[in-house]
């Protein structure tokens, strides 16, 4: 009996130094902010006269999208990723799991987002009403598909590229960015303008930070095997 | 539903309507002379054997006769149409004294830029707004068409104006509404997949209207 | 008065040794050469009309999904429910496949092949090799615009009138190889043209028999010509845009881009320049047969027989000066507005001398009803329509309004259904016990003339109507329009009327295919027509005649009094005929 008992400690001993193991073999994080000073832009306001089903969804009228500062001066809408650094053979399938990108009071929701490469795109319509979807990518195939009433199209992209523009033309001021990458260390800033990267092997990587007004910021960060960074960006009006 | 013609909502609205109304009416007798012929001939000389037909080879006044008379009448069409083309579409017929309004077409919307209180296109009072159409009634307005990407065609039925707008190419068009209300503007050329749906909504003022509508912009900020 | 005994014609066909291959498939006989293109511009013409159908599914209950629809990718109709993008292939490859490969080749491919050497006692065309490869080319060009149907991305869709910049633009209009595909098609096709042209004139001045003098041709023979000659010189300019636009496509070229220094309205020009002759190319050869069953069923000469070639030559010659009345609203400049317009006005001058020949040609006949004539009466009855509607679109400013609405649409429909295709179906039934010795089935002619008068007036005449409030061409939705709202009735009213007109071709289809095999044998010239191919058996021989047959008068000598019949071929020769001094054209 005592027997036993010994090897399911030594076995759970084993297990869980192995998974100890793995969080030592885990991936470094990068973390951060993306601030924003001076002066926030007013941002216009979005007339839907014309489109009374979108119109009917908003209690006061919609503003442009284009900077987005939030309340803590931080800034909204940012894809931040990793543009190089990982080693030569590092592959990750593409998940599964669809992206959705979602037309509701004729808005993209979310306005800036990132995909995989080889991942489906779920391009949902949930207003019922007539949108055309033109992504503008110049690495990816451009297409311009319409869904006239409630439906979802699906696309995949093939290339890494940052940012593919998404429009609407029957709605001019319906904006999206889409960035296509072919590693999962990427993430769009908030509300509290936070992001951040997981699981990355060690190494040193060029992190860069977009946004569609104010360009884009590029920071080295160097990673260490389960190590934690800050890397913090700074975007000033103008 | 209407089996007619659209509200006559400018000036140039009642000239076209009569010219289509003369057209119609010459037609219209051409078609009765044609058709009530062949039903006439069909009856009168339906076969029967044994008899022929009458052998002849055809008439020179007849052919003299009608041949002249469509001729005249075409030709007197054409110098009435000429005389309200060159009003209506006259490059040198745009009243000197013409609004002018902005629009830019493009898949798949019209963008309306109207010249702010200078009056004048181009400069920094211009604001500009998406499928909105405003223009005082009885005031001679000239739209300034241009294109973002492919051919478009501006088109209000109630006014009868079209005009196509072309890429490359800034063409004037100019009207006098009449009418006060609510219409539709339509594009009128194959734009692409959302031409179905390039509607604007078009709005004929009252002088006090307009200017409270054009107040109402310039204070509240134009929304793009 | 002499009689026509109905003695079998002395005709011994040559040895004919070819094999299979040679006689039906690689075929230079000009009769095997214009059953070809009747079979396959029949499909077409199906084709087209399947395509139709969507469109007005689509009218009638917008975004229902369609029966059968869900045979159709996502990317087209998804669920069934058909998509604005495909909607806009829809009207697209309608009127390309209609204009192109079903009205065009149904008149010239079939008729100028098939009748021209019959009809002016020639062995078979001047060029029979070229012949043969005209027809492969337009077959080729067939597949290539059926295939672009399948092509990922979709097909071709700026309108059958290919508008620049949004056919160059791939991102503009979301076709790609599709849209690439159908250039490529129309260069084929014109090149058939342009070999057919080479051979039908070629043929027709210098293969004529001995006594078929220009002014004893039939007026198809004329009409044929005339119209080769437009194809001719059209065609090319076509071809050339379409190459143009397929630079546009592929190579990065900048015709149509007035950024880089192109013009868009160039392309307007070259397609309207080839485009108008072609919309006569597509009606000669109609009044043309029209006129031959016309007397035929009449049992009179035709009425001003010159007037009616000068008629002819008339709208050749106009037709090349008119094509700006498709571009009022260009921005073009307003004066060549003016000058269109005028232009336009007097060519439907001619056009009224022919309806009104027609109907002197009726006036005192001994009419026959037979099915080619209801057909050929119900084509003046119906082109009239068509005709007076284009005056409306003649004076440029009651263009304004109408301009790329309904009543175009109705406009193109009756000159095209009511007359080009009503033609056509008086002319297959005509001439079909000569092309395959059987006659095709008289009552189910009759019904379905009828029930395609019937609906077809049903399906087009209210988009007049239409028209005239506004309603717009191309559109996937009209009930975005508050102002369009009110004719959705009438939009379904059409639509049902659209099925059953489609219906009622069926018949003719199923009259068609079925009198192939089950057809009552032809005997030697059923309708008693003065034309030379009835002297021959049904069907004629390869090579046709032994001997050139000797031509003594015109075409048209129905109840002349020298006969009693109430027809006399051109060929017979009467006691007091003369022989004719030589071949017309030396050399024959």
């Amino acid at each position: 009996m005592r027997a036993l008992g010994m090897m399911v400690v030594a076995v759970a001993g084993v297990v869980g130094l192995a998974a100890a193991g793995r969080s030592s073999q885990a991936g470094g994080t990068v973390t951060g902010k993306v601030r924003f000073t001076g002066a926030k832009p007013l941002m216009a306001k979005i007339d839907m006269s014309d489109e009374s089903v979108c119109k009917a969804k908003y209690t006061a009228p919609p503003t442009e999208e284009t900077v987005v500062v939030n309340p803590n001066g931080t800034l909204a809408n940012v894809f931040v990723y990793v543009d190089s650094g990982l080693p030569a053979n590092y592959t990750a399938p593409a998940p599964t799991e669809d992206v959705v990108l979602d037309q509701n009071g004729c808005r993209y929701h979310p306005h800036v987002l990132g995909i995989r490469v080889g991942q489906k795109l779920a391009i949902k319509n949930s207003d019922g009403i007539l949108h055309n979807i033109k992504a503008m990518g110049k690495l990816n195939r451009t297409f311009n598909v319409s869904q006239p009433t409630s439906m979802t199209t699906e696309r995949v992209f093939t290339a890494r590229e940052v940012m593919v523009p998404l429009e609407c033309n029957v709605h001019g001021w319906m904006q999206a960015y889409l960035g296509v990458l072919p590693h999962p260390f990427f993430a769009v800033t908030g509300t509290d303008g936070s992001f951040s990267l997981k699981g990355l092997p060690p190494g040193t990587y060029t992190i860069k930070a977009w946004h569609e007004k104010y360009g884009t910021q590029v920071a080295t960060v160097t990673v260490t095997a389960g190590g934690a960074k800050t890397q913090d960006f700074t975007f000033t009006a103008r | 539903m209407s089996w007619w013609l659209p509200l006559q909502g400018s000036t140039f609205a009642p000239q076209i309507d009569g010219l289509f109304i003369a057209i119609l009416i010459i037609t219209g007798l051409a078609f009765v002379i044609v058709e009530a012929g062949l039903i006439w001939f069909v009856i009168k000389y339906r076969g029967r054997p044994g008899r022929k037909g009458h052998y002849t080879h055809g008439s020179a006044k007849a052919e003299v006769i009608w041949t002249a008379i469509p001729a005249v009448t075409v030709v007197a069409l054409g110098l009435v149409s000429n005389h309200y083309w060159k009003e209506i579409k006259g490059r040198d017929s745009i009243p000197a004294d013409a609004y002018p309004i902005g629009i830019h077409a493009k898949q798949f919307e019209w963008q309306v830029t109207y010249p702010g209180p200078d009056g004048q296109l181009g400069t920094a009072d211009d604001f500009t707004v998406r499928n909105q159409l405003h223009v005082p009634v009885g005031r001679n307005i000239v739209v300034v068409l241009t294109s973002e990407d492919v051919v478009h065609s501006f088109w209000v039925p109630v006014l009868r104006v079209k005009q196509d707008a072309v890429p490359g190419m800034t063409i004037r068009a100019w009207f006098q509404a009449t009418v006060p209300g609510e219409y539709e503007l339509g594009c009128a050329e194959l734009c692409g997949m959302g031409h179905y749906r390039m509607r604007a909504r078009v709005f004929i003022h009252t002088p006090a209207e307009f200017t409270a509508w054009m107040q109402q912009q310039i204070q509240g900020g134009a929304t793009s | 008065m002499s009689s026509i005994a109905a003695a079998a014609p002395a005709v011994h066909a040559h040895h004919d040794d070819r094999s299979f291959i040679r006689k039906y498939i690689f075929s230079t006989d000009h009769k095997i050469i214009g059953i070809q293109f009747l079979f396959v511009s029949l499909f077409f013409l199906f084709l087209g009309g399947l395509l139709a159908m969507q469109i007005r599914w689509q009218l009638g209950y917008p975004g229902r999904p369609m029966p059968g629809g869900g045979i159709l990718p996502e990317t087209m109709a998804p669920g069934g429910v058909i998509l604005p993008e495909y909607y806009i292939q829809l009207v697209t490859m309608h009127g390309t496949f209609m204009v192109f490969f079903a009205i065009m080749p149904l008149l010239v491919g079939v008729f100028a092949n098939y009748l021209i050497p019959l009809k002016i006692g020639a062995h078979d065309m001047a060029f029979p090799r070229i012949n043969m490869w005209s027809f492969w080319s337009a077959f080729t060009g067939g597949l290539v615009m059926f295939a672009s149907l399948f092509v990922p991305e979709g097909a071709a869709r700026a309108g059958w009138t290919m508008y620049a910049p949004l056919s160059a633009r791939h991102d503009l209009s979301g076709a790609g190889l599709g849209q690439e595909l159908w250039s490529i098609s129309i260069v084929l096709l014109g090149l058939s043209s342009i070999l057919g042209s080479l051979n039908y004139i070629t043929t027709i001045i210098n293969n004529r028999t001995p006594g078929m003098t220009w002014f004893r041709l039939p007026l198809s023979v004329w009409a044929l010509f005339i119209t080769a000659i437009l194809g001719l010189l059209a065609l090319p300019v076509l071809s050339g845009a379409a190459i143009m636009l397929l630079f546009e496509q592929i190579l990065g070229t900048h015709f149509f881009d007035p950024a880089a220094g192109g013009q868009v309205l160039l392309w307007q020009h070259l397609f309207w320049f080839f485009g108008h002759p072609e919309v006569y190319i597509l009606i000669l050869p109609a009044m043309g047969m029209v006129s031959d069953i016309v007397a035929n069923g009449s049992r009179k000469p035709i009425f001003g027989y010159h007037s009616m070639v000068f008629a002819l030559v008339g709208i050749g010659f106009l037709g090349w000066v008119v094509w700006g009345h498709h571009m009022f609203m260009s921005g073009m400049n307003p004066t060549l507005g003016s000058t269109f317009m005028v232009t336009t006005m007097i060519i439907s001058v001619p056009s009224a001398i022919k309806v009104f020949n027609w109907m002197g040609t009726m006036w005192r006949g001994n009419l026959r009803f037979h099915v080619p004539m209801l057909n050929a009466i119900g084509f003046v009855a119906m082109f009239v329509i068509g005709g007076l509607s284009g005056v409306f679109m003649a004076a440029t400013p009651v263009d304004m309004p109408i301009h790329d609405t309904y009543f175009i649409v109705a406009h193109i429909h009756y000159v095209l259904f009511g007359g080009s295709l009503f033609a056509l179906f008086g002319a297959i039934t005509f001439w079909y016990p000569n092309m395959f010795g059987k006659m095709m089935n008289e009552r189910w002619g009759k019904i379905h003339f009828w029930l395609t008068m019937l609906f077809f007036n049903l399906t087009f005449f209210p988009m007049h109507i239409l028209g005239m409030g506004g309603h717009m061409r191309r559109i996937y939705d009209p009930t975005q329009y508050n102002f369009l709202k009110p004719y959705q009735p009438m939009n379904t009213f059409i639509t049902i009327a659209a099925f059953a007109l489609f219906a009622s071709q069926l018949i003719f289809a199923l009259n068609f295919i079925l009198s192939l095999k089950w057809g009552k044998k032809a005997p030697l010239n059923p309708w008693e027509d003065n034309g030379l191919e009835w002297t021959l058996p049904t069907p004629p021989p390869h090579g046709n005649w032994d001997r050139p047959p000797t031509v003594y008068r015109g075409p048209y000598e129905y109840s002349a009094p020298q006969v009693a019949e109430d027809y006399l071929p051109q060929t017979k020769k009467l006691p007091t005929d003369r022989e004719p001094a030589a071949a017309p054209v030396a050399g024959h």
